[in-house]
Order: structure tokens, then C-alpha cells, then sequence
């Protein structure tokens, strides 16, 4: 085979990829955390029975399931600033894309692990003399956080491969590094690779984790 | 004796489906009163109306001689605060035991006086050994929910429903989701409760156990009660044709008496 398999560009070029692979870190944490966070209260607002929650809740977290991350991310930089009066640089309108997505799909998570307590355990706190929250706080979330934890660790390495999208509106992460680098030493197929490895060791200690989560045997009935 | 629970009235109805449809009743201090009935015939919705877990469609509950909500006009207004302060005087144990699966057997019995009551941790955990060593599982304190079998969770569930000192207790039907052998510990858990004086509401299918415990029974159909009595009267010479019916169900197949010597 005539192909030469030389990463000495890839090397000479490191602290390029250096910064991407900051610059990934960066927009994965900075969405993950609002998207967690924010998420409780949308899966809380579907979770409730009130019409004027639980529909714009629904609205929201529907649009952002059923549309591509691709076009969320290229609305924000492209679209978005028309409608408001300012400028956004390519780090605000990815962030802005892929929290918005995380917040709808961790609401999901948080729904579904919600209703994933029997009714029962409800009923046993109310019976006791328990008031709504008092349920809430001490029986169901500790239940039901259990239930969740497998679903967001997954989110959350999903969520690190998405950040590569934001290279299509030009922020440095490792794929824009990668596609730089390449224009100028004309070895792309060495720099995606070499991307492909970065993101292989920074996610698979992630997945391994998930996989405790979801085999350790817990008696308090996961 | 004091009157701990007085109902008067009582309807409840789902949608279109009339569950309750006028029902008086007065439990002594003391009481053991057994419902029996057929399916559907709304002694679980009795029992729920009596803790407020379902609101009752009409009628009064007046419990330790205080009126339970307030009329306005033709509507009687819960003020869910009242309720909960209720629902702390009244014991409640379900069919499918409902134990909290992140909590020990001990860490469910504290979990009542810790969150409702708001008293001291060592209060708590006095009350809980004490509640689970009455129920006879003082040596399964550690053990989670998932670790024990049907009976002894039940067991474990009615300690969570004393460690509230309740004035009365209610049974939905405890034993129903046992296997046969595990039935009897539960029932003489519950008898023994009955010995000890605690008033207790009682939906069950055990016969042989309403005859041995039970003050009264009282025999619902069609959300009415149909017959009343002491559990010789109304198992032995029923008079409703529909009390019969149910009673030659249960004495279809008769067991021989084994010989356990």
C-alpha cells in the first residue's frame, strides 16, 4: 500500500490541537451544566399537570428533539441575530444551540425518571402526613435521581461528540483545529484521525463509567 | 368509650361511577370493624376517604369528635394543611406494602417521625428499633426493602405506620399480595395490635381471621352497607342474599382440617 501513515505534522502541529481539545472541553462543560440545570425545571413542567406548564414545556422540548443539532447550532449563529439587536460570535450561538438541546433532552430524563416511581411510594409519604415537597425531597428524587444517573452520563459523552458540529460556524474545537491544520499541511486524513483518538480517550473512561452504573447491583431498588 | 371516627353520609363518586353511595358508620375507641364485600364494591375507596386520600363527594367525617372540613354553602372545603395533620393521626397500610426501596426497614420506620413529627434523630431512631422490634424484625434494621420477602416488609410497613402513634389504624387488604405462607405473620402481627387495644378499619378477605379479631363486620355491596354485626352474626347466619353469595364463594372448596401434631 502506497499510503504513508506520518504523523510527524500532526505532531508539529500540536499545540494547535492543543487548543482545540481545550476549546471542546470548554463548550462541552459550559453546556452541560446549564443543560442539567435547566433541564429539572422543563422535565418538572411536563412532569405537572397544569396546562400552562406542561404545554410550553412540551412545545419546547418537541422542536429541539425534532430538528437537527447541525441546523440548532447554524440557526443561532446565522438566523438569531437578525431577530435581536446584537452580535454573536460562533462560542455563544454553539453554546447557545447545544445547551437548548441538552436542556430538552435531560428534561426527558428527568420526566421519564419521575414517573418511573410508583405511585405507591407517593401514596405511602402521603399517608404518613408527608405535604407534596416533603414527598418530593425525600422519597422520589432519591429514588428516581438513581434511575437518572446511567441516562445523563450517557447525554454527556453524547453531548462531547456534538460539540464537533460547532465547527461549521468556525469555533476553534478540535474538528475546526483539525480542518485548519490540514488546509496548511495537506493531511487531513492523519488529522481526523488523530481527532478520532483525542475524542476516543477522553470519552471511553466516560462510558465505562456508564456501564457501572447500569450493572452495579444496588438493593435499594434501582 | 370515645367515638374515634364517625362518618355520615359518605359518597364518593369517580366521573359518572358512584363508589360510595351514603355510608354511616361509627368506630369506638378500641374497635377492631372488619369490611368485607365483594370486588368493586368500594371498601378500598371507604378506607381512602377515611385518611382523606380521596376526597369524599358528600357526606361528613368527624374524627377524635372534630369535624373534618368546613361548609361553604353546599360544598364541603378541605384546607389541605387539616388534612395532613390528619393523615399523621391515621396509620395507613397498603396491599403492596409501598415500603421506601432507598431506606432500610429502620431508616421507614424513622422516616415518619423524622420528616412529619420534625423530632430529634435519636427520638427517631428509638421510636424505629422500637416499632421494629414490636413487629418482630429488630434483627433485619439494616436490610433494604429488596432484601426482605412479602411478609416482612408488610411487617416492616405496619412499624412505619405505628412509629406516627396513630389513633387508628387501616388496613387495605395487607395480606392480599402474599403467598399463602407468608399471610399468617402478617395477620398476627395485626392481631396482636388488636389485642394491644389499637383501633383498626380493616379491608380483608381472611375470614378465618375476621372471625378471630374483628368487633364487627360489616358487609358492603354496591356502596351501601348491606349488613352489620358481630362476625358470628353476619358469617354465620347472613341474610342479605348477596352476603350469602359471597359467603358460599368462599366456602366453595373447603381445606380438611389438617392434623399439624
Amino acid at each position: 500500500m502506497g499510503y504513508e501513515w506520518d504523523f510527524a505534522a500532526v505532531f508539529q502541529y500540536r499545540a494547535l490541537l492543543w487548543v482545540g481539545l481545550q476549546n471542546t472541553i470548554l463548550i462541552g462543560f459550559t453546556c452541560l451544566t446549564p443543560g442539567l440545570f435547566f433541564g429539572r425545571f422543563v422535565g418538572a413542567a411536563r412532569f405537572s399537570g397544569r396546562w400552562w406548564l406542561y404545554y410550553p414545556a412540551a412545545i419546547f422540548v418537541e422542536v429541539f428533539r425534532n430538528t437537527p443539532v447541525l441546523v440548532q447550532i447554524m440557526w443561532f449563529f446565522f438566523a438569531f441575530p437578525i431577530l435581536v439587536p446584537f452580535q454573536i460570535d460562533a462560542f455563544s450561538a454553539a453554546t447557545l444551540g447545544l445547551t437548548l438541546n441538552t436542556v430538552a433532552f435531560s428534561s426527558e430524563i428527568y420526566r421519564a425518571g419521575l414517573q418511573s416511581v410508583e405511585r405507591g411510594l407517593w401514596e405511602a409519604g402521603r399517608a404518613l402526613g408527608m405535604t407534596f415537597w416533603e414527598q418530593l425531597r425525600r422519597i422520589v428524587l432519591p429514588i428516581s435521581v438513581r434511575r437518572m444517573l446511567p441516562a445523563f452520563a450517557k447525554r454527556g459523552v453524547e453531548l462531547f461528540k456534538m460539540t464537533s458540529l460547532a465547527s461549521v460556524i468556525a469555533y476553534g474545537e478540535l474538528i475546526h483545529q483539525a480542518k485548519t491544520i490540514s488546509t496548511i499541511a495537506f493531511n487531513p486524513i492523519k488529522m481526523y484521525t488523530a481527532d478520532a483518538l483525542i475524542f476516543f480517550v477522553l470519552l471511553f473512561p466516560m462510558t465505562v463509567l456508564v456501564r457501572r452504573f447500569e450493572t452495579r447491583n444496588d438493593p435499594r431498588g434501582r | 368509650m370515645t367515638e374515634v371516627l364517625r362518618i355520615e353520609g359518605l359518597c364518593k363518586s369517580f366521573d359518572a361511577l358512584e363508589v360510595l353511595r351514603g355510608i354511616d358508620l361509627s368506630v369506638l375507641k378500641g374497635e377492631v370493624v372488619v369490611l368485607i364485600g365483594a370486588s368493586g364494591s368500594g371498601k378500598s375507596t371507604m378506607l381512602r376517604c377515611v385518611n382523606f386520600m380521596e376526597l369524599p363527594s358528600g357526606g361528613r367525617v368527624h374524627f377524635e369528635g372534630e369535624p373534618v372540613g368546613t361548609l361553604r354553602g353546599n360544598d364541603m372545603v378541605y384546607d389541605e394543611r387539616a388534612l395532613i395533620r390528619l393523615r399523621a393521626r391515621v396509620g395507613m397500610v397498603f396491599q403492596h406494602f409501598n415500603l421506601f426501596a432507598h431506606m432500610t426497614a429502620l431508616e421507614n420506620v424513622m422516616e415518619g417521625p423524622r420528616t412529619v413529627l420534625k423530632l430529634d434523630p435519636a427520638t427517631c431512631r428509638a421510636r424505629g428499633e422500637k416499632y421494629l422490634d414490636k413487629v418482630g424484625l429488630g434483627w433485619k434494621a439494616d436490610a433494604y426493602p429488596a432484601m426482605l420477602s412479602g411478609g416482612q416488609q408488610q411487617r416492616v410497613a405496619i412499624a412505619r405506620a405505628l412509629a406516627m402513634a396513630p389513633t387508628v389504624m387501616l388496613f387495605d387488604e395487607a395480606t392480599s399480595a402474599l403467598d399463602p405462607e407468608l399471610v399468617g405473620e402478617v395477620l398476627e402481627t395485626m392481631k396482636s395490635l388488636a389485642e394491644e387495644g389499637m383501633t383498626m378499619l380493616i379491608v380483608t378477605h381472611e375470614l378465618g381471621f375476621v372471625c378471630a379479631v374483628a368487633d364487627r363486620v360489616l358487609f358492603r355491596s354496591e356502596g351501601r352497607i348491606l349488613e352489620q354485626g358481630t362476625p358470628a352474626d353476619v358469617l354465620t347466619h347472613p341474610q342479605q342474599p348477596a352476603t350469602k353469595s359471597i359467603l358460599r364463594g368462599h366456602g366453595t372448596f373447603r381445606p380438611l382440617e389438617p392434623n399439624l401434631d
